[in-house]
């Protein structure tokens, strides 16, 4: 059982990001991760057995399912499933561990905006937490642009229903490269720029992060 | 990125972080990388979250907390059979998929003479085959055909216990009083495999419990607290006897 916590310093940022890791008996991996009142339970079997009309013979197959708080999955799930799975497949070492499947399964617990981002963060803590090869780690931040064309980053679920464009970034450890972009709304190139670069900014407090929940896990031993 | 010399057994190494100053051995000018590690270009890469260690003179690797074994070749494991199919019985060692164990990589096995394995029994052996490519493969004899002191085991009752590879390996090395300290105090056997799973058997079901407990609560504790657990132990057994 492990609680980090980190404390926002400037104003743009992050809202409260707290991990707890290796709470789940059962998976490989697990971790439940709060962004505010944002709440997502990751867990992450893998490398396992894979169905023989999944496999693949020169890489591992990742397999994703969404669990939403109620009800059964519908389109919109399904494409988060999908959006997940292509951003943890980007930063796995795919070809460590052929012909085997990574099982991740997302719950969701609350939604207080800025979810995508939340997931996406959580699976990479769980992931982590499994000890499954990754090239890099990622992180997610999202943002919106508000009626008055104010950028709000990390917005809660208020401040996104009120805004006309929701962006959601992922970005590598490495470089900072973009992995994925998910938008939603109208905004312009130089919106989706200044966008862009505060997102990135504010994803090194999501890496320190992952580095500070590490080091409280490992630090017991 | 830090640099492992110094206090290096703190600091915690991240996927794509990188690994400076390698020390090559004078002879060969490599370095030898283990689990978690990549060559990437001309740099080390960190592929698993964990602490850096370093063996003389160039041996390093991630000592990174996982709970799904990835077959090693040589590595000594505890299996479950699940099936007999034809020549060979399947084994879950919790790797990825099953691995194979022939019928005849028993001692004094031969075709006529089946040693007496059944769907459900644990088996100690070790791997022979372990590649990414393809199915692992046991044997529980040794080069000379002996079966020191692999096989069938727990037909006389006994407890098989999952726990994380860490524990496993902690447990294992040379400078862990934790399986010599009970055995003062409680005599049973034990079989410790690779692959997170320990086979305990005592006299008694509650003394094999009692192993079971003391060996899961010493995960997270240094020598010194394994000790005074072990005392503890042995006082409370005593005072109940």
């Amino acid at each position: 059982m492990k609680m980090s916590e980190q404390k926002s310093g400037s104003q743009n940022v992050l809202r409260l990001m707290v991990c707890e890791m290796a709470h789940l008996s059962r998976p490989d991996g697990s971790a439940t991760t709060f962004q505010g009142d944002t709440c997502v339970m990751t867990s992450v079997y893998g490398p396992t057995e894979v169905r023989m009309a999944k496999e693949q013979i020169d890489r591992t197959t990742v397999e994703v399912v969404y669990k939403p708080k109620s009800g059964l999955p519908s389109c919109a799930e399904k494409s988060l499933e999908n959006i997940i799975c292509n951003t943890c497949e980007n930063i796995l070492l795919g070809n460590a561990h052929p012909r085997s499947a990574i099982n991740i399964t997302v719950q969701e617990v609350q939604d207080s905006g800025s979810f995508t981002a939340c997931c996406i963060n959580c699976c990479c803590l769980a992931l982590l937490d499994a000890g499954i090869g990754m090239k890099c780690t990622m992180a997610a931040v999202n943002c919106c642009i508000d009626n008055e064309e104010n950028i709000i980053v990390d917005p809660t679920r208020k401040e996104e229903e009120q805004s006309q464009a929701v962006l959601t970034f992922a970005f590598d450890s490495k470089d900072k490269n973009i992995i994925t972009v998910i938008t939603k709304g109208k905004y312009s190139q130089q919106q989706f720029q200044k966008c862009l670069v505060l997102c990135r900014d504010a994803s090194d407090s999501v890496f320190k992060f992952y580095r500070e929940t590490m080091e409280k896990k490992l630090s017991k031993t | 990125m830090a640099d492992h010399v110094g206090d290096a057994s703190k600091i915690v190494y991240m996927p794509g972080d990188f690994v400076e100053n390698v020390k090559v051995s004078e002879k060969t000018s490599k370095a030898i990388l283990g689990p978690g590690l990549k060559q990437d270009g001309d740099t080390v890469m960190v592929t698993k979250p964990g602490l850096l260690r370093h063996k003389e003179p160039n041996i390093y690797w991630i000592d990174c907390h996982s709970r799904r074994y990835v077959p090693v070749r040589g590595e000594s494991v505890i299996g479950i059979v699940c099936a007999k199919a034809g020549d060979v019985f399947r084994v879950d060692i919790g790797g990825s998929e099953q691995a194979s164990l022939s019928y005849l990589s028993f001692e004094s096995a031969t075709k006529r003479n089946r040693p007496d394995v059944k769907v459900g029994d644990i088996v100690y052996a070790k791997l022979l085959v372990a590649n990414k490519d393809m199915e692992p493969e046991l044997v529980c004899i040794d080069s000379t055909g002996r079966s020191s002191g692999m096989g069938v085991i727990g037909r006389n009752g006994g407890f098989l216990y999952k726990c994380s590879l860490n524990l496993i390996r902690k447990i294992l090395s040379t400078n862990c009083p934790l399986l010599s300290r009970l055995g003062k105090q409680i005599p049973f056997e034990t079989t410790v495999g690779m692959n997170g799973l320990i086979y305990v058997r005592a006299r008694t079901t509650v003394q094999t419990i009692t192993i079971i407990n003391a060996i899961a609560a010493s995960e997270y504790m240094d020598n010194d607290q394994i000790i005074s657990m072990c005392k503890k132990l042995a006082d409370t057994f005593t005072m109940v006897q």
